[in-house]
């Protein structure tokens, strides 16, 4: 009896304990090693060459594609731009650019087009295979020339939850990735609004929260502290969500 | 080589007692990611209810860590622990084959597999009489800790990394071999609760063969 009071006793204060430990500054700083150490392996393990997600072929396509988090914009602008086939949607290209400028749809769809088939992987757990179609990234930011102090792209957003913009960052890495797109059509059409119409990022090695949708422009910048609430994006600010979420 | 002076070498000890920590806190913050989405699928996809082929319990919070329901927390825990989790294995593996108590101890020998054996050690079990024969550990126990070991951690293991997606890009053969992301993820699940249930019955038959020594040896090391 004492002895399963003592286990109860050991497993309560085990509980407890980690509550406490789990909102400490000290445990905040091992997480982030961790976060290091998973982010370290996996480009060591990948031995310097390019690691790339798996693509799949038509025939595993999922039956839909699930949205997730915004589902739609809610403003007048945004109805408007839909309303109107996002005829003068732009993307912006700023920052740390020597050639900071705006695309149109028609400039993103005259860019070299990269088709890929992937599997959408969200924190929560379930996953959606669809096939997006897009510029490389990379593309954009050569037009755009990035200066030689630029250490991660930030991804701006249409979309507002719960009463914060929604943004993403990546670091270069991810950025020039072959399989890291701008897509605008999901298996063969035009973006669904709630997938991201008109154009959302793909970063294929990384879960969906990273994947910004209802894209507004594209920043390149040296570090990521002072936007947004400075941990690199609306969920990690909000949330605490690892800022690399290729784990 | 020579057999060591203590019942459980250091390494072993060490090992117990970080994978002891490690297996709670995975299993509690685990349940508690459960309940982020608790369908569970087969193949490469699946988001859908007529996808599923089983919909887990919601956990309670006193089971999960953090006990109340926190993604980014309970993923937090999941990520550093993992770690510790699979170098501690991987330290101990390389000791214990090193040492030769994988092969001393933990793997039988052709003799301990006659039915007459095995059926004599599970008699002697429902009699709760423990005392060891001639080796250290009897057939059911050499069958327990080497298919945890050698089987059950090792498939956590390789599971959680098929679902890390920036590991399947540097190993994508490795959730081929599980029928993909979603299937690793319902193995995850179910080697879990083999875990779990490899845990309860450790536990028990801990308490029901004289705890005090038991603990005591897995910390001290116990004398000869």
């Amino acid at each position: 009896m004492q002895r399963r009071n003592f286990l109860a006793a050991g497993f309560a204060a085990i509980v407890a304990g980690c509550n406490d430990i789990g909102t400490s500054d000290w445990f905040g700083k091992v997480v982030e090693g961790a976060e290091g150490w998973h982010r370290g392996l996996h480009r060591a393990l990948g031995g310097g060459r390019i690691a790339m997600a798996p693509e799949f072929t038509r025939a595993d396509l999922s039956p839909y594609f699930r949205g997730n988090g915004s589902l739609t914009v809610d403003t007048e602008a945004y109805r408007t731009a839909e309303a109107e086939g996002f005829i003068n949607w732009r993307l912006s290209v700023g920052g740390l650019v020597d050639n900071p400028g705006e695309l149109s749809l028609d400039d993103i769809r005259a860019l070299p087009q990269r088709t890929q088939i992937t599997r959408h992987d969200c924190v929560e757990g379930w996953s959606a295979i669809g096939e997006w179609t897009g510029p490389q990234l990379s593309a954009i930011l050569d037009t755009a020339g990035v200066q030689p102090d630029a250490n991660f792209i930030v991804f701006r957003c249409a979309d507002n939850l719960n009463g914060s913009d929604y943004y993403e960052s990546c670091d270069m890495d991810d950025a020039l990735h072959p399989q890291t797109i701008i897509a605008h059509q999901l298996n063969g059409e035009a973006l669904p609004v709630i997938n991201g119409a008109p154009l959302r990022l793909r970063i294929e090695r990384q879960l969906g929260y990273k994947h910004a949708k209802y894209l507004t422009g594209i920043e390149v910048v040296a570090g990521l502290a002072d936007i947004g609430g400075g941990k690199g994006g609306y969920w990690e600010d909000r949330s605490g969500y690892q800022w690399y979420a290729g784990i | 080589m020579e057999r060591p002076r203590k019942r459980h070498a250091l390494s072993t000890r060490i090992w117990h007692w970080l994978n002891a920590l490690s297996v709670i806190i995975l299993f509690m913050s685990g349940l508690n990611i459960s309940n982020a989405h608790r369908r569970l699928y087969w193949g490469h996809e699946g988001f859908a209810p007529e996808q599923a082929w089983l919909e887990v319990p919601r956990f309670p919070g006193w089971a999960t860590i953090p006990d109340y329901y926190s993604l980014a927390s309970a993923r937090d825990w999941h990520v550093v622990f993992a770690l510790v989790f699979g170098f501690s294995l991987l330290a101990f593996m390389i000791f214990a084959f090193a040492n030769g108590h994988m092969k001393r101890d933990i793997f039988a020998r052709a003799r301990e597999w006659k039915p007459s054996n095995i059926w004599h050690d599970i008699v002697e079990h429902l009699k709760f009489n423990f005392k060891p024969g001639k080796g250290k550990y009897n057939i059911l126990q050499k069958i327990a800790y080497a298919g945890v070991i050698l089987v059950l951690i090792p498939l956590m293991i390789f599971t959680g990394m098929v679902m890390s997606p920036g590991m399947e890009a540097v190993w994508p053969w490795l959730t081929d071999m599980f029928g993909g992301r979603q299937s690793a993820r319902s193995i995850h699940f179910l080697a879990a609760w083999s875990l779990f249930a490899f845990f309860v019955v450790h536990v028990l038959l801990v308490l029901a063969s004289g705890p005090t020594k038991q603990i005591r040896d897995m910390i001290t090391g116990g004398g000869e």
